[in-house]
């Protein structure tokens, strides 16, 4: 809705910010993500002294197939559950903010479910640009970073499909993040009687 | 005469309002008992912390009473659910505030044509309609500057066209040249008295502003969360001559 986008654009910075928790958390996952797909793609048309390489590189094959361990989950987990705090910590800074404009739409008729769907659909903007941003970082770190321990045939194998993957599925995660984020203030902003909303001094 | 009938458009009964503050019980509106007549221009006076701006949002259905009973056309207000009370405001009242609120990241005319989206307009309805209300202000030219663009005589008149948007029954002005200068407060209420000649709209307005004395019907005096008199305007005149 044109609403949200444009008071996304005019408080760029503050979303900036909320934006930004979500493209870390996003990069992190997706670096681990992609890292794999990378190595896995490598491995299949690797030679011997190439798999030396990888795995003197650190990284640690189970099965001819490199996948998750158990420490990489939580990691990512971890990280993803301190971004959701994050997301709900900046909302709720944004709704105190604007708990005049709030009140406002209220006392011009809007209903509860319109005030949570403006928050709503700016989270959703903002997760798929933290999405976007931070699958974009992770992939570009995880090749970067192992193409400078195994060379060329890093690119050379570059698995197109998997990173697209990667990518879409970095997509959903920034937006169900932000969305679950943003729900508990969104309800906090709609219950408000617009009497209480407008009082408050800006 | 052949005078049609004319309702109370707004009734208050035994209106009671308690605030908490902290351990404290604040106890804002004591007791008003009022009725206010269709088409009327109605003026709160009072002086601040009397309990004014709390009336006033008893009034516009924007606050609950802690005990009596508000009617908005004969509707207790405390029946409707929010559903209905959404429906109240952007219908049967419009609101003018002493700090304009207008939504900053939106043009003139977004603002302007907002409570027709939530009446559920369609656009070019609700365009057409949002520029006429700019001219009756006077501010067609100016319809896609932002309100920071604009005066604060200005963004007020903005305010005014949003308030009429949906062709409300009663305007509600809480202290509507309060943050304004001298000629464009004049403006303001000028502006708000063509409205209810004119429109029969119902103005009851919050204020301190004694210009607003002129040309009001009937003037509520409130000390303390009470009552304290009511004057019509013949009467008033005089005593206005004798201060002055």
């Amino acid at each position: 809705m044109k609403i949200s986008f444009n008071s996304i654009k005019v408080r760029f910075f503050r979303s900036l910010i909320t934006t930004l928790t979500l493209t870390l958390a996003i990069a992190f996952v997706a670096y681990i993500r992609s890292g794999y797909e990378l190595l896995n793609a490598i491995w299949t048309h690797a030679d011997l002294s190439l798999q030396e390489r990888i795995l003197a590189g650190g990284y640690e094959a189970v099965d001819g197939r490199f996948g998750t361990s158990p420490k990489d989950t939580w990691l990512a987990i971890l990280s993803l559950i301190v971004c959701v705090v994050g997301i709900v910590n900046a909302q709720l800074m944004a709704v105190t903010e604007r708990f005049r404009e709030i009140g406002t739409f209220k006392c011009l008729g809007a209903l509860n479910s319109f005030v949570v769907r403006i928050f709503l659909v700016e989270a959703f903007y903002q997760g798929l640009l933290g999405g976007l941003s931070g699958s974009v970082v992770g992939i570009v770190v995880s090749t970067v970073s192992i193409a400078w321990k195994v060379g060329w045939p890093a690119f050379r194998w570059w698995p197109f499909t998997g990173m697209l993957l990667t990518l879409g599925w970095g997509l959903f995660m920034a937006a169900s993040l932000s969305l679950l984020g943003v729900i508990y203030p969104a309800l906090v902003a709609a219950r408000m009687q617009p009497a209480v909303a407008l009082r408050t001094e800006q | 005469m052949d005078r049609e009938i004319v309702h109370n458009v707004v009734r208050l009964s035994e209106v009671t309002k308690v605030f908490k503050m902290g351990g404290l019980q604040v106890e804002a509106l004591k007791g008003i008992d009022f009725a206010i007549k269709a088409g009327e221009y109605l003026s709160i006076m009072g002086p601040s912390g009397s309990g004014k701006s709390t009336l006033f949002n008893m009034i516009g259905a924007l606050d609950k009473p802690t005990t009596g009973r508000v009617f908005i056309d004969e509707v207790d207000v405390a029946q409707l659910d929010a559903y209905e009370l959404a429906w109240l405001r952007c219908r049967k009242i419009g609101y003018i505030f002493q700090t304009f609120n207008l939504i900053q990241v939106m043009t003139a005319i977004e603002n302007v044509t907002l409570p027709m989206i939530f009446a559920g307009m369609s656009r070019d309805e609700y365009l057409e309609k949002g520029m006429e209300l700019l001219r009756l202000v006077g501010l067609a030219e100016r319809y896609h500057h932002k309100p920071s663009e604009l005066s604060g005589g200005q963004q007020q008149r903005v305010a005014v066209a949003r308030a009429l948007a949906n062709d409300p029954a009663i305007i509600l002005a809480d202290e509507p040249t309060g943050n304004l200068d001298l000629t464009t407060g004049e403006e303001i209420i000028s502006l708000l008295k063509q409205l209810s000649t004119e429109r029969k709209v119902t103005i009851i307005s919050a204020t301190h502003d004694i210009k607003m004395l002129n040309v009001s019907d009937r003037v509520v005096w409130i000390r303390d969360g009470r009552i304290d008199r009511v004057e019509e305007r013949a009467k008033l005149k005089i005593s206005v001559g004798e201060v002055v």
